[in-house]
């Protein structure tokens, strides 16, 4: 279904990342690479490890054992900012919007990096400081018009439905024009029809903005879709990698989705 | 009927994120501020300037302060007496060794001072949040109110260790009589109430609700939690600080450290509880509510013609303020700031239900 975009050079990589929370290990040695444009899915079954891994891309975990390598720099763990102000944007599983704020102010909060002007222009809200909101204001309402939420733009986040919730998250990453998006189960707990359009929007994201996409997905229909390749874990160890195809033939992808017989 | 938005079509982002975006609004701010600049000082009673009007300003001021703090960064303080105080005796030591000094920068600078001691207590709020960092920050007001009471050289060695302010000259301005003092104030806080408003509705504002109602997500878009914190610390001091200078200078005259001490931080607290976390406007009503109420409950006997004693008029107060506190956090735990907003939504459809 994709591949409107040919995909590029690797951009990010990771190698032999082991993550261990106490004694419980959540990764280990888990190493693929993502490469420019492309869709790339990761899956496993429930505790294998794959949000942990996108933790670990971005910075909100420090693995024990690994590296990183992001636009050709090799680092053994990122920090947030630098993540974000590095062009890497994300999605949260279980909703981490800003519930307090209304639509347009968790997008221009995703574009926070991107203001300049200093507290005391702030304050006053005058020449440089006004300008900044308004320019930003711009780009954050082509997005609304993209994520089809202008119905909803001074609704406060908390007071809407899962579903916009939802596309309001994509929205809030996509505002700081990113490069790489993680999206963490962008469909959970979607109905058919707003599966439907969620795909739509990631696909046209990357189709549109060339914005490399990894993904973790538990439907199963939509990772093969919509995908250029999967990256499969399970207990924290990479059991598959690659195209749709390779992986759904692959013997340890099976064992791990429908168990072994003893 | 009249509160509609009907017809007022914006047709640039600016005119949709001024201040008031809808017309009335507009026109109901202009009358208000037009009201209080030019014809209370010249109506109201020297009891209601001096008593009522010029502490609900100046404290909504610090509330306001406070508000950015705990409502808009979600940071818990029970230290804003204490950074009154610092602003307080900031100023006062700044009038009375440099004599020359203009009071409008002794008021800022001691704003700035509170912001420095702001930032420094704030720091541990990168650590420990909750009821971890109210202890904190009790703690802070308990040092300063030592500090206060115990090093001679904050008080220039005053005996008994209370100090009192230099007269109030402004450009050769004597600020004396009670409405000039009302105007002074309200000067003072309709432009930081201003500055604040647009703080908190810019880049700045968003990055501390940002990180009020999630700071990982807010970390991974970028937001720096230090700066973020910190910067709500300094600004939300240098209000408190600010507010505790004109207390003391304007509203005081003469004061001790007890002036400041840990039940100013609970009803400022208060304050910005019932007013509405989160809201500039709240500030307000829940100054207003705090400090307009117990005196008027306290007059209300007298008005309705009920002979009552004294005493039995100051339990009944206490008793009526506190079950009314209790009442209007059950009815809108979001504070008297949402009830408005509630009440202005019915407006616009009033006398219609739909």
């Amino acid at each position: 279904m994709s591949g409107a975009r040919e995909a590029g050079p690797v951009i990010l990589a990771v190698g032999g990342i082991s993550l261990a929370f106490g004694g419980v290990k959540a990764l280990s040695e888990v190493g693929f690479d993502v490469r420019e444009h492309e869709v790339r899915a990761i899956i496993g079954p429930n505790g294998a490890g794959k949000s942990s891994m996108l933790n670990v891309i971005n910075g909100v975990y420090r693995p024990q054992q690994g590296r990183i390598t992001y636009l050709g720099e090799t680092r053994e763990e990122m920090e947030p900012h630098f993540a974000a102000s590095h062009g890497i944007a994300r999605t949260f599983q279980s909703l981490a919007l800003f519930k307090g704020m209304s639509v347009l102010d968790n997008l221009l909060a995703g574009r926070n990096l991107l203001m300049r002007t200093n507290l005391l222009l702030q304050a006053l809200r005058i020449g440089p400081a006004l300008r900044e909101e308004v320019a930003h204001r711009r780009r954050v309402e082509e997005i609304i018009d993209f994520l089809e939420i202008q119905h909803v733009r001074k609704t406060p986040v908390g007071r809407l439905p899962y579903g916009l919730q939802k596309r309001v998250d994509l929205g809030r990453a996509l505002a700081a024009e990113p490069r790489v998006l993680l999206l963490d189960e962008p469909m959970a707990g979607m109905n058919v029809e707003e599966k439907q359009d969620m795909c739509r929007f990631i696909l046209d994201v990357n189709d549109e903005f060339g914005t490399t996409i990894v993904l973790i997905e538990h439907d199963m229909g939509v990772v093969m879709d919509i995908s250029d390749r999967v990256v499969v874990l399970d207990y924290g160890r990479k059991i598959g990698d690659g195209t749709p195809d390779e992986v759904r033939s692959n013997q340890a992808v099976i064992d791990a989705y429908l168990g072994v017989q003893h | 009927m009249f509160y509609r938005e009907t017809g007022q079509y914006k047709t640039t982002y600016e005119a949709d994120q001024q201040l008031f975006p809808i017309l009335q609004d507009r026109l109901f701010v202009i009358a208000v501020l037009a009201f209080a600049f030019a014809v209370v000082p010249l109506v109201a009673s020297e009891y209601l300037l001096r008593a009522i009007l010029v502490p609900f300003l100046i404290l909504s001021l610090a509330a306001i302060g406070l508000n950015i703090l705990v409502g808009y960064c979600g940071q818990v303080s029970l230290g804003t007496g204490g950074f009154m105080a610092v602003g307080a005796y900031a100023a006062y030591n700044l009038a009375v060794r440099i004599p020359d000094l203009n009071l409008l920068v002794v008021f800022v600078l001691a704003g700035l001072a509170a912001t420095l001691v702001g930032i420094l207590f704030g720091l541990p709020s990168l650590r420990i949040k909750g009821f971890y960092l109210a202890v904190a920050t009790l703690a802070a007001q308990f040092f300063l109110d030592w500090a206060f009471a115990r090093i001679k050289w904050f008080t220039h060695d005053s005996s008994s260790g209370s100090v009192s302010a230099p007269p109030l000259a402004i450009f050769g301005w004597l600020v004396d009589s009670p409405a000039e003092k009302y105007l002074l104030v309200l000067g003072f806080v309709c432009v930081f109430a201003l500055a604040a408003r647009n703080l908190v509705r810019g880049a700045i504002g968003r990055s501390w609700m940002a990180m009020r109602d999630m700071d990982v997500a807010a970390e991974v878009i970028g937001i720096r939690p230090l700066y973020a914190k910190v910067t709500a610390f300094a600004v939300s001091s240098f209000f408190v600080g600010l507010a505790g200078a004109l207390w003391a200078f304007v509203y005081l005259g003469a004061w001790e450290p007890l002036a400041f001490d840990v039940n100013r931080s609970f009803q400022l607290l208060f304050m910005v509880i019932i007013g509405g976390l989160g809201s500039i406007l709240g500030s307000f009503l829940g100054a207003a509510f705090i400090v307009i109420l117990p005196l008027a409950l306290n007059q209300l006997p007298g008005w309705l013609g009920i002979p009552m004693s004294t005493a039995l008029i100051s339990h009944i107060e206490f008793m009526v303020f506190g079950s009314l506190i209790v009442f209007f956090l059950v009815v809108e735990p979001h504070g008297l700031a949402r009830l408005w907003a509630v009440g202005k939504e019915k407006l616009r459809l009033w006398p219609f239900p739909h």
